[in-house]
């Protein structure tokens, strides 16, 4: 542990900067991830056979590693930040729509149809019915694309995107026992700190909607 | 008043009419059952009259408006609607839920809370008590009572219900076909409802629809459909008991003979039946019964022979409404 303050304290600016990069990255992609498949996830959760394409679909993108998307980034988008974050998003995507799809989808055809025939309108229906009824399911979605994005960018410095990867890599390089831990340490403090973050907006939506899980 | 005009509806992608040529008036305040086989067409038909499913042919009025001339929403809001699964939504709590409609029309908050307390209490909910829960921890009866709570909250004049009673227990059933009959007819609503329940269309209709493969097959008050099936097909509908079912449409008190029985007789109160009266003479060996009025005074009485000229009476009524108009 002392090894690893001694580095930090030596090395402020790098462990800054790698940080810094790290979290960019991160945001950004669940940043597209949430403006893709939320909205994706809607418009399909109302067709169950576009629903089930997509959920087989995106099951297959699943199964691809992390690096080996990261690497067939390379000869289409090159390196750096544009084809890690693309990257990033591609890998966070599947969780966040497929929670988004089965969530609304599964909602009670009876409590949507009820709502209708009182009254509610399309967007009225979304916003205070069966999104608040998908919401557990969709926050965990989220919460596990945010927990992946977050471990799967340590391998950006492989295209050069950066990152506390970098951190890990040249410690590696250079055999310096301080630079390594301290990288290996600060990606999985991050992790669990993006779980916990989630964790606890879960369950104060869990509170506000009630029996809503 | 509810009228359709030769209402049609083939749903894409199928070959047969699931509703075909549908013509039906229901008058104001007034309450028509829809009756049936299984996917007769029932449930679609109380559909396109809020607009859930549109019609392919046909004219549907509505408190003199054609459906069609206005927005479907806007329609909904003036349309009670209530469902066999009720579908309470589960994160709102039973005064949200009844105060659903109140809330999109935009009402006072003072206005839709003293609303919501009237509505509980209507239906037999103790607003103190139940205002506040989650409908998860409610009974199925109760859940249904919440859900009718809701259709009428914003006072509409048009109720749709769809087979309200399905899901609960027939002790409980019964309890609700009476409040809710109750209910509907003090408050002047005009009402349809599905069952495929006889015995339930019998007791709740004014008139009763009996529908076959998407077509009218017949409409009459319940009194005529026992009397003078139009078919065999409805005969078989009404079933061989008939001529019993008849019988607990007429209150005893109604038809009383003055005085006392001859004999010995057993004792009954005389807004019951004309077949719980006969029951009861068949269980206790007597041909005859005292009725008890309400003030728990004799209120004359029954006998068998009395029972069946009052039915033999009451089916020439019935099956010779249009020589009586003659006559008069
Ligand atoms: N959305 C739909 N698409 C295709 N066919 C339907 C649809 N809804 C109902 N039907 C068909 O229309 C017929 C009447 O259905 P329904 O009105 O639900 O019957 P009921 O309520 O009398 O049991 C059935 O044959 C049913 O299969
Ligand atoms: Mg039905």
């Amino acid at each position: 542990m002392s090894t690893v303050m001694t580095w930090i304290g030596s090395h402020a600016d790098l462990v800054g900067r790698t940080m810094r990069e790290h979290l960019v990255l991160c945001a950004v992609a669940l940043g597209i991830v949430l403006a893709t498949a939320l909205p994706l996830g809607a418009a399909l959760s109302r067709h169950p056979r576009a629903t089930a394409v997509a959920v087989g679909a995106v099951n297959t993108l699943r199964t691809i590693p992390s690096l080996a998307l990261l690497v067939i980034m390379l000869p289409v988008l090159g390196t750096g930040f544009l084809p890690s974050v693309v990257a990033l998003t591609l890998y966070g995507l599947p969780a966040v729509l497929v929670n988004t799809t089965v969530g609304l989808a599964e909602v009670d055809r009876d409590v949507a149809d009820a709502a209708r025939g009182q009254g509610l309108s399309e967007p009225q229906i979304l916003r205070r019915i069966t999104v608040p009824l998908a919401l557990p399911v969709i926050l965990a979605g989220i919460r596990t694309s945010a927990v992946q994005i977050v471990s799967a960018a340590t391998l950006a410095v492989f295209i050069g995107g950066g990152g506390l990867g970098e951190l890990i890599s040249s410690g590696m390089g250079l055999m310096d026992y301080g630079q390594l831990i301290t990288g290996a340490l600060l990606v999985a403090l991050l992790a669990i700190a993006t779980e916990a973050a989630f964790g606890v907006v879960q369950a104060a939506l869990a509170r506000r909607y009630g029996a809503a899980a | 008043m509810i009228r359709l005009e030769r209402v049609s509806k083939t749903f894409p992608g199928t070959q047969r009419a699931s509703v075909e040529a549908l013509d039906l008036e229901v008058p104001d305040g007034t309450t028509c059952v829809l009756i049936g086989p299984s996917g007769c067409g029932k449930t679609t038909t109380l559909r396109m009259i809020n607009r859930l499913i549109e019609p392919s042919s046909g004219r549907i009025i509505v408190e003199g408006v054609d459906v069609t001339h206005v927005d479907p929403v806007q329609l909904r809001r003036r349309i009670g609607y209530v469902i066999q699964s009720v579908g309470l939504f589960p994160h709102f709590t039973i005064g949200e839920n009844v105060a659903t409609v109140p809330n999109l029309l935009g009402w006072p908050k003072a206005k839709i809370e003293a609303r919501v307390r009237e509505m509980l209490a209507l239906v037999g909910l103790d607003p103190a008590e139940f205002a506040a829960r989650n409908p998860a921890s409610l009974s199925g009866g109760q859940r249904q009572r919440v859900g009718v709570a809701r259709a009428l909250a914003a006072d509409p004049p048009v109720m749709l219900m769809d087979e309200p009673f399905g899901a609960v227990d027939p002790v409980v059933r019964a309890r609700l076909q009476r409040e809710f009959a109750e209910i509907l007819r003090r408050l002047g609503k005009t009402v349809i409802m599905v069952t495929h329940d006889i015995d339930e269309a019998i007791r709740m209709g004014d008139r009763v629809a009996i529908m076959r493969e998407g077509r009218l097959v017949q409409y009459d008050p319940p009194e005529r459909l026992l009397a003078a099936p139009a078919d065999a097909f409805v005969a078989d509908f009404v079933g061989s008991d008939r001529g019993l079912k008849r019988l607990t449409l007429i209150a005893g008190g109604d038809v009383a003979l003055p005085g006392r029985p001859a004999g010995p007789a057993p004792a009954i109160a005389a807004e019951a039946s004309l077949q719980t009266a006969l029951s009861l003479m068949l269980s206790e060996g007597t041909d005859a019964v005292l009725l008890v009025g309400q003030d728990g005074l004799p209120a004359g009485h029954l006998t068998l022979t009395h029972i069946r000229e009052v039915a033999a009476a009451d089916h020439a009524a019935a099956t010779s409404i249009t020589c009586h108009g003659r006559q008069a």
